[in-house]
């Protein structure tokens, strides 16, 4: 190659292999997302055979894991979430003597947002990162290859009781969630601020509108849907033994959280803008 | 009954089979041998389409098994059962309900019909007092026992084997030995056995095939497997305490059908 030539190759050498390895990562989380997509699409069509016994069994169990399992956290972070809303926003409203408005600021606070964000950042982290380590350590011990020899679907067998657990559970994890930050916003309001539980109340209920609890439901199945589809692709997915199924799991909650805020935004802004 | 077509596989820039062709004949027991890393368990896995071909194609009868998807391959692989190397059974299932499982899942057949069949498997493979237990509490040897069991469950036309005896002692390493051949003479099954333990593919073998850098190196009858000049095999058969003369000065013989 000519001289100044090579000097100019030299220069653009870093930009290229930048720009090269920047359209792989697009490419492959393209596939990934398309392969993800494929996989939510059959296991939703496999919801018709739900009620076989296996099916229905399965689907009870991870109802179980889902729900009554995540309980005790979700308890410990829905009251101190609600908590520290109402401290946060009632010391603000306090210096505007309007602190009795707490009530409201915390009930739409939770039933809008913190509600669902919350209840499915703990799902995403508990109850998706094990099913990911669960289905991961079946994809390297062949458990999976297994059920596709012998003609069981694992989109039917393991992702379809997955899916409509974490779907169904979502919506009702929300609404405890929201309930107990609500009652947590209570008793700091109760406690510290000097607003009275009536007042409280009377405010939660009476600027909340139907709307914010649909629209927050609504979020909250999206991220079930969300986290079981992660969940069960990346575990689904999973290769190269111990260390693998380490990587599935930290793909799950990072994936899953970043999914959350994004569409969480997307679904806020077609509701209330 | 299993043709392989010129089937060639590369593996991250790695050429795994290159241009494969063989043949399995109906009711043979097919042994496939080699280093690790040769391409043996690649080979086991194109013929359930684990694996796809970048070329080639692979037929079971005439059905081209390499190409085929939904229904009509979980019509084919229905055909199969399989034994993996770790015996893949599934952790939260105890050994009766994993070995019913391909009978809940995929036919209509009765509890009561299903629990006659189970119990018939089990007691063919001399697990049938483990049928409560979870795999996590069974022996290597008894996970690939209740694995075999899984594998016959819906009686197929083909069996294929992973690695069967891989770490079991020697023992229960004959005993599964023993297993495979009573299949084969009990129920007349095609079998193809993936292994690096010659002593096992010369006791069940009724044809051995030897893989080397992806590329077949020796396909014969176990007698003359032994007799090979080809220096791969002579190394092989070496390697494992087996020379063509002494195989007999020291009764290997028996291994020997």
């Amino acid at each position: 190659m000519i001289a100044p030539f090579k000097e100019i190759y030299r220069y653009l050498d870093l930009p290229i292999r930048s720009f090269r390895r920047l359209g792989r990562i697009i490419l492959i989380a393209c596939h990934d997302m398309g392969n993800a997509l494929i996989m939510l699409a059959s296991a939703t069509l496999y919801i018709r055979t739900i009620w076989r016994p296996r099916a229905r069994r399965e689907t009870v169990m991870q109802l179980y894991v889902t729900g009554i399992k995540s309980l005790g956290v979700i308890t410990v972070v829905a009251m101190f979430t609600g908590m520290i809303l109402a401290l946060q926003t009632g010391l603000e409203l306090r210096r505007y003597g309007q602190e009795e408005f707490i009530g409201s600021a915390v009930a739409i606070s939770m039933i809008r947002e913190m509600g669902p964000f919350m209840a499915a950042l703990i799902i995403a982290a508990s109850v998706g990162s094990a099913i990911a380590a669960q289905l991961g350590t079946m994809a390297v011990s062949e458990e999976i290859s297994a059920l596709e020899v012998m003609s069981i679907n694992p989109n039917r067998f393991l992702v379809m009781p997955r899916l409509v657990a974490l779907t169904l559970m979502m919506p009702i994890l929300t609404v405890y969630t929201n309930i107990l930050g609500i009652l947590g916003g209570g008793i700091v309001g109760t406690t510290q601020l000097g607003v009275s539980f009536q007042t409280y109340f009377d405010n939660a209920t009476r600027y909340a509108e139907n709307k914010d609890l649909y629209v927050g439901l609504f979020k909250a199945m999206v991220f079930g849907v969300i986290i079981a589809t992660v969940a069960c692709y990346q575990g689904l997915s999973t290769t190269e033994g111990a260390v693998g199924v380490g990587r599935a799991t930290r793909q799950t909650v990072i994936i899953s959280f970043l999914m959350i805020l994004i569409i969480g935004y997307m679904i806020t802004r077609l509701f209330y803008i | 009954m299993i043709t392989f077509d010129k089937v060639t596989k590369k593996l991250g820039g790695k050429t795994v089979l290159n241009e494969v062709s063989f043949e399995v004949p109906k009711g043979e027991t097919f042994v496939i041998v080699g280093l690790s890393g040769a391409g043996k368990s690649v080979t086991l896995k194109h013929m359930v389409q684990l694996m796809k071909p970048d070329s080639g194609t692979v037929r079971i009868g005439d059905d081209v098994i390499s190409a085929a998807r939904g229904a009509e391959l979980e019509r084919m692989r229905r055909r199969f059962g399989v034994l993996f190397q770790g015996a893949a059974l599934l952790q939260w299932l105890s050994v009766f309900d994993n070995v019913a499982l391909p009978l809940r899942e995929l036919t209509k057949m009765t509890e009561e019909e299903i629990e006659k069949t189970v119990h018939e498997k089990l007691r063919l493979l001399n697990m049938e007092d483990s049928l409560e237990i979870f795999p996590a509490d069974l022996s290597g040897g008894m996970q690939k026992r209740v694995g075999l069991a899984r594998a016959i469950i819906r009686d197929p036309e083909i069996i294929l084997y992973d690695e069967p005896t891989s770490g079991l002692d020697p023992v229960t390493s004959r005993l599964i030995d023993a297993l495979i051949g009573n299949l084969r003479k009990e129920l007349g099954i095609t079998s193809v056995v993936v292994t690096h333990d010659l002593q096992s593919a010369l006791a069940i073998g009724t044809r051995i095939m030897m893989i080397d850098g992806g590329k077949i190196v020796e396909n014969a009858v176990p007698e003359d497997f032994i007799k090979s000049t080809n220096e791969t095999v002579k190394r092989f058969l070496e390697s494992q305490y087996i020379t063509r003369r002494g195989a007999w000065e020291k009764g290997m013989e028996q291994y020997v059908r």
